[in-house]
């Protein structure tokens, strides 16, 4: 796309190409940086959303402290009492990748906060991203769809839903660290060379420090070996490229605390020991069969292969012997919801409940990629023309990333690099088509050998032109090491330069089939860059309206104009200035990383959502009546409670939306709390209608307390109904402090009683248990009425 | 920008700051600093009452209180000016009155109870819905029957009238030191007036004197037509509460217990043999005041340490399996200074959810308990608790916070001895690969 087309000398227009490629990757890093900053000139410079404020909170300790006090790191402000092994449970590339960020910005004099670094990190990486994307497509389609990849990727929605100023999450650089270890692989694998090798093992073990996402790595790669071997493209440089990641990279991963043994323990990484095992059964074949006779070597293939099955088959049935007894297979909940997307939902509450874990919808396909999600068929169409290694492996990478971006929707992060890869591919082949045939119209028959020879063919061709080279050279006589490079050098040189005469009179044929009128290539293109404007329109939009809202802080226009919700910090301000340092706030979890991070306070639970029985106690305390919430929560040494509602003003993920999510995780350690005891027929509300569980719910009590007062029948806009139960008083709980909006809610558990009070006059207190026996009694009776006449 | 990163920085990660959460309310209206000196509002139906019960008050005034004597009905009654009670005690001897005088109200008695002062209440067989109501409050039911008083007509104590046989000649005593003295109470005490019965579950009421399992309690004035709805040891006489902020209140079902009459009567039980030229009331009725205005069985503790064996200073978080040291000091008031507690069964707790540690506290007879264990095998938040809760005695419960931490990585041991074998495999596996390789490379 970049070449001229008019040259004197090819190396001329090489050093231009190059530079022009330069100059172009340098705008996509600062358009993939700068479209990510809408988020700090809308809102402000702050950290988004929940887990970023913990990343943000771990890289603070980790500049104040050091890197060893942080990898020791035992954090006593969460999980109260348990506390954290933060430094045991944490992926720390990306705390080290901003750590290291503000000792350069340091050393070289620039006085950033700490803040400000973490805000910056994504936008920074996602720079990169797109270049390790320009590199990754040049390896697999040249520099032309190279080019094209980058650009998309660099305003990608769904990579920047991850990745604004201020989304300071281990996605915003693992998606450049997934990117570039797949660019080595196939570096690796068109060079067959031991240098790329090492530097991928490392590329993945930055990944394995990153993000738990590597695990994707370590099984597509895998695969794709496996393929290579099945359609018979084995290669010494394929052993290269695998072999040593392997090994290298299992040793690496098992470094990384939170990984540890698990990189050879979890059914995660046994695709790839066996894949490894084959790899080197195969590497022997071909080398026996090199230096053996035809017939000798049919004799030891029977002789190999029925001794080797046996032997397989009692190792096979070992291994699943030794993967059966473990109860979960051996597989971590979160992958085995990737396997079977019901897992979870079954079996696995905690995981089911956080949206970003559920199964996509069709709509959001085109949100996040947009017509990308069309060009993806055109691209692994060009990618099977001519078929290499390297597109093999793209094809096969966009077919599993769009499985799991199926199964969760966060994963659909994973698949968006795929998609700008293979549209990259998709549009980079139509331009060249489609100028190739205007340009075939304007000047002539005559030129057309010239314009086959331009570069994006040419390295297209090479890549597949070295591999059938190497791989028959594989098959010679092994000289000694030397030799061997000198001649394969030769060879390679003589061989290429034929090979791509022969291909260009193959391709020059088959183009010359190709070329489209004048008229209809003209449109072609006018159509495809009115796509890209769509495109970039589409993203633009994106990255402005929908994804940069920070969440801590909400804003709405309505008449009057901008109206901003800052309740969140509001909250959390007053808890840091108005509570002890040693005060423990209970929330749900989803509050624990902001309030710890932004009040400094002790939480019960937070967004690391390790210990299912906490998670469920807390649930319980807030599915239960006030006393016995009371009970559990003095029982955990809380003095704070804290429920976010919306309403008042319409906020609709608030703990009333999430609440039978609680109630479903508290019931699944406690079977006390049942559902249904929730729900009136099957529904789930909070109005009149309610279940007398649910409108005594510590969690009904603490959101709705007061309600009433301010409107006077207490309407919810969220749920758009009038409430249940609206004139109530709390014994066990004060309310302390609610924000502006009423967005957050502070309760402070009541001291226990200074006295016990006696019985009051025994006959009355008699005849009122009676009368309330009697209430109960009717109210039961029109319950089942109520049923049977629905029914 | 530098300084806004500073300060985030200094904001930030107080996670090694401990602080001490003593978990009682500090309110005693025991000041230690004015153990003498103390004001005490007494309520009065009716002036005479001054000089009926004179020995009683005497008694009060001879160990250092001062007695503001009022009406119960006196307008100019307050016992609280710009939010700072004017009192330390309330002594209410005034069982018919319905309403109080002044700002004095029912809740006001309650929150004079409640901010830690202390409650003598005296009751009689025409107590008012106002006198029974703070008993109530306090977790104490007198009997619903207005009219009823208590009678025993084996108990009783020989007088001249015959057949009255609502003066009790009570012996069932509390059996605490704290709360009553060392000094046995010998005679019996005398009591003329209604019972209440106290709630069971009720943790911080106690009976101190109760009735004989032949004593009910009914109007002795009509017929007895139903069972008697208290009967029995159920009745108490004289209760003692110590609510959760460790303010006493006694509550007595009869006035006259008090009085000087009876304290100087000498009292015959039916059926004993022995009589008692003087009754036990007047003991009774000081050791119990004694009792009520923390001059017994008050105690503090304080000065919770804990550190390392072998260092001196606190450090701000363990490690598992350390050696540690705990100590903690424990006082009582003696009434005019604080001498050394001493018990054998100060425990301490070493606590997170549950307690992992239990531990019984030696002590140096000054005052000072300790001891020494090992941190368990478990990291988290710990906590050390003293919950130290005895009959008659203010209810300690301390607690420090003190995380532990597992090993950091540097220390655990560099080489397990079981592990050389696989030592050997890697090492002896690196030295064949390399001789290997220049065998392989260079033997042609």
């Amino acid at each position: 796309m970049s070449e001229p087309e008019t040259s004197q000398s090819t190396a001329l227009r090489h050093a231009f190409g190059n530079v022009l490629s330069f100059f172009i990757l340098l705008l996509i890093g600062v358009l993939a940086f700068s479209i990510r900053l809408f988020s700090v000139i809308k809102y402000e410079s702050v950290i988004h959303e929940f887990d970023p404020y913990f990343n943000y909170r771990v890289t603070q300790f980790l500049i104040k402290n050091g890197v060893y006090d942080f990898w020791n790191w035992f954090d006593d402000r969460t999980w109260y009492p348990l506390g954290r092994v933060i430094g045991g449970t944490v992926y720390p590339g990306l705390t080290l990748t901003a750590g290291a960020l503000w000792r350069i910005f340091h050393s070289l004099n620039i006085p950033l906060s700490v803040e400000t670094v973490c805000v910056f990190t994504a936008p920074i990486f996602s720079a990169f991203a797109s270049w390790a994307a320009y590199l990754l497509t040049k390896e697999v389609k040249g520099t032309g769809a190279g080019l094209t990849a980058a650009v998309l990727l660099s305003m990608v929605p769904s990579y920047i839903s991850r990745s604004v100023a201020g989304s300071y999450d281990n996605e915003a650089v693992a998606i450049f660290a997934l990117i570039f270890t797949f660019y080595l692989y196939i570096k690796t694998l068109n060079t067959g060379s031991l240098f790329y090798a090492t530097l991928n093992a490392i590329a993945y073990f930055y990944m394995v420090c990153s993000w738990g996402g590597y695990t994707f790595i370590i099984n597509l790669i895998p695969m794709h070996v496996l393929l290579c071997i099945v359609t018979g493209r084995y290669s010494p440089r394929l052993y290269i490229a695998y072999a040593p990641l392997v090994v290298l990279g299992t040793l690496l991963a098992s470094l990384v605390p939170v990984v540890g043994f698990n990189a050879v323990m979890t059914s995660e990484h046994f695709a790839s020991f066996l894949v490894f095992i084959i790899i080197h059964v195969v590497a022997l074949v071909y080398y026996i069969k090199g230096i053996l006779t035809p017939q000798m070597f049919k004799v030891a293939v029977t002789l190999v292969v029925s001794v080797g099955l046996i032997v397989c088959c009692a190792a096979l049935a070992v291994l699943i012997a030794l993967v059966a007894s473990s109860p979960t297979k051996g597989w971590s909940g979160r992958s085995l919801s990737l396997l079977d997307p019901t897992y979870a939902s079954k079996y696995i509450p905690i995981i089911a409940s956080v949206s970003e874990h559920q199964p996509p919808t069709w709509p959001s396909y085109f949100m996040d990629i947009n017509v990308l999600a069309f060009l993806v068929p055109a691209g692994i169409i060009a990618c099977f023309m001519p078929l290499s290694d390297a597109s093999t492996f793209a094809v096969l990478y966009i077919v599993t990333s769009v499985y799991f971006s199926g199964v969760m929707v966060r994963l659909m992060l994973v698949l968006a690099p795929a998609a700008c890869i293979m549209s990259g591919i998709a549009l980079s082949e139509a331009f060249d088509v489609f100028t190739r045939s205007i340009k075939f119209q304007l000047l002539g028959a005559t030129q057309s050998p010239q314009v086959n020879k331009a570069g994006d063919t040419n390295s297209v061709a090479k890549n597949d032109v070295v591999k059938t080279e190497i791989s028959e050279d594989s098959l010679k006589e092994r000289p000694s090491r030397k030799n061997k490079k000198k001649e394969k050098e030769n060879i390679e040189k003589a061989s290429s330069v034929s090979r791509i005469e022969k291909a260009s009179l193959v391709s020059r044929i088959e183009k010359r089939l190709l070329v489209l009128p004048l008229e209809a290539s003209v449109v072609a293109i006018l159509l495809l860059v009115l796509l890209g404007a769509f495109y970039v329109v589409h993203c633009v939009w994106a990255a402005a309206e929908a994804y940069s809202a920070p969440s801590i802080v909400l804003t709405t226009r309505s008449n009057n104009g901008l109206h901003v919700f800052d309740d969140f910090r509001e909250a959390y301000a007053w808890l840091s200035h108005n509570t002890e340092v040693d005060d423990k706030v209970a929330s749900w979890w989803d509050y624990g990383y902001q309030t710890t991070a932004m009040a400094n306070r002790t939480v019960i639970v937070d967004n690391n959502t390790w210990n299912n029985t906490h998670i469920a106690t807390v649930g319980t305390a807030m599915s239960s009546p006030e006393k016995a919430a009371w009970e559990i929560f003095n029982s955990l040494d809380v003095k704070y409670v804290l429920v976010v509602f919306g309403g008042f003003v319409g906020y609709p993920s608030d703990d009333i939306n999430k609440f039978l999510w609680m109630v479903r995780i508290g019931g699944g350690v406690f079977p006390h709390i049942k559902e249904p005891d929730y729900l009136r027929d099957g529904q789930y509300r909070i109005d009149s209608q309610a279940t007398p569980t649910m409108l005594n719910s510590l969690m009904y009590k603490l959101s709705y307390y007061r309600f009433v007062e301010t409107d006077g029948r207490g309407f919810d806009r969220v749920r758009n109904t009038e409430i249940g139960k609206k004139h109530f008083k709390l014994t066990h709980f004060e309310e302390v402090f609610t924000t502006h909006h009423w967005m957050v809610r502070l309760y402070k558990l009541k001291p226990p009683r200074n006295r016990i009070r006696g019985k009051t006059k025994k006959s009355k207190s008699v005849s009122g248990s009676i009368i309330n026996q009697l209430c109960h009694a009717v109210h039961v009776y029109y319950c089942e009425t109520c049923s049977v006449t629905l029914t | 920008m530098e300084a806004a990163a500073q300060k985030t920085l200094t904001i930030s990660l107080f996670m090694t700051l401990i602080s001490i959460s003593i978990l009682p309310l500090l309110t005693f209206s025991f000041n230690p600093d004015e153990p003498t000196n103390r004001q005490i509002l007494v309520l009065l139906d009716d002036l005479s009452l001054r000089s009926s019960h004179s020995i009683y008050f005497s008694s009060l005034q001879s160990r250092g209180f001062n007695l503001d004597f009022k009406l119960a009905l006196d307008p100019t009654i307050s016992v609280k000016r710009y939010g700072q009670y004017l009192y330390d005690g309330l002594i209410l001897f005034s069982p018919s009155t319905d309403r109080f005088g002044g700002s004095l109200d029912l809740e006001g008695v309650l929150d004079f109870v409640d901010s830690g002062h202390d409650l003598i209440l005296a009751a009689d067989s025409n107590a008012s819905d106002l006198i029974r109501n703070i008993a109530t409050e306090c977790g104490v039911d007198f009997d619903e029957d207005t009219s009823a008083v208590v009678i025993d007509h084996t108990g009783y104590a020989v007088s001249e009238t015959e057949g009255d046989h609502s003066l009790i000649a009570a012996d069932d005593f509390i059996k605490s030191d704290v709360i009553l003295g060392s000094k046995t109470i010998e005679a019996p005490v005398l009591f003329k007036g209604i019972g209440h019965s106290l709630n069971p579950e009720n943790s911080l009421v106690l009976k101190v004197l109760s009735a004989s399992s032949s004593a009910y309690s009914t109007n002795p004035a009509s017929k007895l037509s139903s069972p008697p709805s208290l009967t029995g040891t159920g009745i108490s006489l004289v209760s003692v509460v110590q609510a959760r902020n460790n303010a006493r209140i006694m509550i007595s079902g009869s006035l006259d217990m008090f009085s000087n009459r009876l304290f100087r009567s000498g009292v015959e039980k039916s059926g004993s043999l022995k009589k008692h030229g003087k009754s036990g009331n007047q003991q009774f009725a000081t050791e119990i005041s004694k009792w009520v205005f923390h001059e017994r069985g008050h105690l503090k503790a304080g000065n919770l340490k804990h550190n390392k064996v072998g260092e001196t200073g606190e450090p701000a978080i363990y490690r598992i399996n350390d050696d540690l040291e705990f100590s903690v000091e424990i006082f009582e008031w003696s009434g005019a200074s604080w001498v050394p507690y001493v018990a054998d069964d100060v425990q301490v707790q070493f606590y997170m959810m549950s307690p992992y540690v239990l531990k019984t506290l030696s002590t140096n007879q000054k005052g000072l308990y300790y001891t020494s264990f090992k941190v368990p095998d478990v990291y988290g938040v710990f906590q050390f608790k003293v919950e130290y809760q005895r009959l008659g005695y203010t209810t300690l419960s301390l607690s420090k916070q003190s995380p532990v931490r597992p090993f950091k990585h540097n220390e655990y041991e560099r080489f397990i001895t079981t592990a050389f074998p696989y030592y050997g495999a890697s090492f002896s596996t690196m030295i064949g690969f390399f001789i290997f390789s220049i065998v392989y490379l260079y033997n042609k």
